[in-house]
């Protein structure tokens, strides 16, 4: 039995949402957009399940459009607010983004935009003050996730929302880690433009949604078909819309349980760093997501923690050099700070409502021992370690 | 995920040769490490050497490495590969005799196994008391500023490796894998190798051709005053070609190389290693 505890990477498709996409790969094959019943009662089901995730959003039907995934709806909404907003050319984000919106920054830097990256505190924490400072009247995009992936803090939407309004500038929020684990109510917010994900709440990979304000000037980013009133061409991945519908549905009714979610991290996080000394939580300081900890563990480096678990059949994922691609540790976990002796020994373990007290039993088994045995090997064993003298421990930008 | 091999993960599960090497006063027995990495880098390794300084050989070797799973396994792997083993004979190691012993590693990872063929040079040389600033790789100019590393290095690694990529060198020695502003330096030095063994093999294709005695002169030649001469000049001598007959190649070395009676041997072995590559293994070379 897998003991999965990566779900800020990826869910498992929720058995009640396979049930409802199953028929749409095999009989109800139809094209929603065809002008027969056969394809109609598909295009019917389609606004059902735009209705579900309005639901969950606290939107209007209308305001939902159908993507791919995270990224198109990060990429459109970017794209868009720039495109409403021609004569304006200043971005603000946070260093912390995703890539997804973190690279299309970087782009459009290089297509002449200014892009101003908000920093964040120890705690992975933004500065309200820095926002409003951040601010021009040629400022054209807001755009910041609700909750971190790899911490699971949550940034004050709100309070920065308003900020954007105050200065006429457009509000994007990638919320891909947010929903279905923290109530969202569009009706009374200040987001113009928000992305969520199918496959991080139980419906699979390959569908996601974006949210637009009615009255928002939207400019397509995908042209061709009438699809989604226009606003993103392509035939619809039925199945994996009907799925998100109903993901969504089953997200709406799980959020007055979130709590449990919430109190199964906390018991691993506070058994984990009873057993296990010189470690700490990652973002522990401030409000965060309810299935998310990140937990340093000194002197060692992630992915040998990663592999160790793996040998218990224990999913978890981690910000260190090795596992990231590329050869530089996590961007978010450095933007915070961290001294280099927690930054590559850091895990994240992310719940979900199929979480068991018997998968946090088994972590807390096993992760004393895998830090003692690689402490073990570790030259940098402690602070007073010989090596670790007269060394730079925080990097600087 | 990464695909290890089983000995990889067998080597990091289980691994052997774990620890420091504690200070002896036993006689004829000297306690060494090299270090290379840094906990900012993500990964380092201190490797243990016990020697036996009569015959220079390596009784034991132990490691301590803070990185990942790979990391580990290559500095276990590289205990076992030294144990016994004499220190010319160690130096020889290259990080592919590493690589090989752990039946491979993907390539993203090739650099753990030159991090561990780094920490044994650097203990040999601090055994022997060079200082490892002053070694060659460290003379260099410095091409990738995010992890430190210098034009040699990256020659090195290309030369012993048969690189051919920029991506691979990454993959090997790190070198252009954070802000990316040297991958352009790193494509020249790849040129510039390409260039110079594409020049040793038009060579060596040439001297497997039956030669006639005027195109062996040439030949012979061209190798001394390319490759020969440069060299002797820059420490105050040089070399000229007397005469050629049947295999055997009579020079006159002149200058700082003909008065010193310990350098001719030497250079006559150097010159020799040189005609025997580029012209005919045949070759024998006489100082006249």
């Amino acid at each position: 039995m897998v003991i999965y505890l990566d779900n800020n990477a990826t869910t498992r498709v929720a058995p009640e949402v396979l049930d409802a996409m199953l028929p749409y790969l095999s009989d109800l094959y139809g094209n929603p957009s065809s002008m027969h019943s056969f394809g109609g009662q598909v295009g019917a089901a389609i606004q059902d399940a735009r209705a579900q995730v309005a639901k969950l959003l606290g939107a209007e039907d209308t305001e939902i459009i159908f993507t791919s995934c995270g990224s198109e709806g990060n990429n459109t909404a970017i794209q868009a607010a720039l495109a409403a907003q021609p004569e304006k050319r200043h971005i603000v984000t946070t260093a912390v983004e995703h890539p997804a919106v973190l690279n299309v920054c970087k782009h459009l830097e290089k297509k002449g935009y200014t892009v101003t990256y908000l920093s964040v505190d120890r705690r992975g924490q933004l500065d309200l003050m820095e926002v409003e400072a951040a601010m021009t009247g040629g400022t054209a995009l807001v755009t910041t996730m609700y909750a971190n992936n790899e911490t699971g803090v949550i940034f004050p939407i709100e309070q920065i929302g308003a900020i954007a309004k105050e200065c006429g500038a457009i509000f994007h929020v990638d919320a891909v880690q947010a929903v279905g684990k923290v109530p969202i109510n569009l009706k009374e917010s200040t987001i113009d433009l928000l992305t969520l994900s199918g496959h991080k709440l139980h419906a699979p990979k390959g569908v996601g949604a974006l949210y637009v304000r009615r009255g928002f000037r939207f400019r397509p980013f995908l042209l061709g078909g009438h699809q989604e009133r226009g606003r993103r061409a392509g035939t619809h991945n039925v199945p994996g819309v009907i799925a998100l519908g109903k993901a969504a549905e089953l997200a709406h009714q799980h959020l007055s349980a979130v709590e449990q979610e919430r109190q199964l991290r906390d018991s691993l996080e506070t058994q984990l760093l009873a057993l296990i000394p010189n470690c700490e939580v990652n973002g522990g300081g401030t409000t965060r997501l309810p299935n998310t900890t990140n937990i340093g563990f000194k002197y060692i480096e992630g992915e040998a923690i990663l592999f160790m678990l793996n040998q218990h059949s224990i999913c978890a994922s981690s910000g260190s050099a090795c596992t990231s691609g590329s050869l530089d540790p996590s961007h978010v976990l450095t933007s915070m700070g961290l001294p280099y002796t927690i930054l590559h020994g850091s895990i994240r373990f992310s719940l979900s409502r199929f979480t068991t007290e018997d998968d946090i039993q088994q972590v807390v088994n096993v992760m004393p021992g895998i830090v003692e045995k690689l402490r073990a090997i570790s030259p940098f064993n402690n602070d007073e370690a010989d090596w670790l003298q007269g060394r730079d421990l925080v990097h600087s930008a | 995920m990464w695909d290890y091999s089983e000995k990889v993960l067998e080597l990091f599960y289980n691994p052997i040769n774990q620890g420091a090497i504690a200070h002896t006063n036993e006689p004829d027995v000297a306690v060494v490490y090299g270090e290379v990495g840094s906990i900012a880098c993500g990964d380092a390794l201190r490797l243990h050497l016990k020697i036996q300084e009569s015959t220079e050989t390596i009784l034991d070797s132990q490691f301590q490495t803070f990185g990942c799973t790979s990391a580990i396994a290559s500095s276990s792997a590289l205990t076992e590969i030294i144990k016994g083993k004499t220190l010319d004979a160690a130096l020889k190691i290259t990080n592919k005799d590493i690589a090989d012993f752990l039946g491979g590693l993907p390539e993203a990872k090739m650099h753990c196994s030159v991090m561990g063929q780094e920490a044994l040079e650097a203990a040999i040389y601090k055994y022997r008391g060079i200082e490892v600033e002053h070694h060659d790789d460290d003379e260099g100019t410095l091409i990738c500023s995010c992890f430190g590393i210098t034009e040699p290095r990256v020659r090195r690694v290309i030369i012993e490796n048969d690189l051919t990529t920029v991506e691979q060198v990454t993959n090997y020695v790190k070198a252009g894998g954070g802000c990316g502003s040297c991958l352009a330096g790193i494509e020249d030095i790849l040129i510039e190798v390409q260039r110079d063994r594409t020049a040793v093999a038009a060579r060596v294709e040439a001297a497997a051709a039956p030669l006639s005695p005027i195109q062996k002169i040439n030949l012979i030649q061209q190798v001394l005053t390319e490759d020969v001469r440069p060299m002797l000049i820059a420490d105050g001598g040089d070399v000229e070609l007397y005469d050629v007959s049947g295999d055997v190649v009579q020079v006159q070395l002149k200058g700082a190389c003909g008065s010193c009676e310990s350098s001719t041997a030497t250079l006559k072995g150097a010159i020799e290693t040189r005609l025997q590559a580029q012209v005919s293994p045949e070759l024998t070379v006489v100082a006249v």
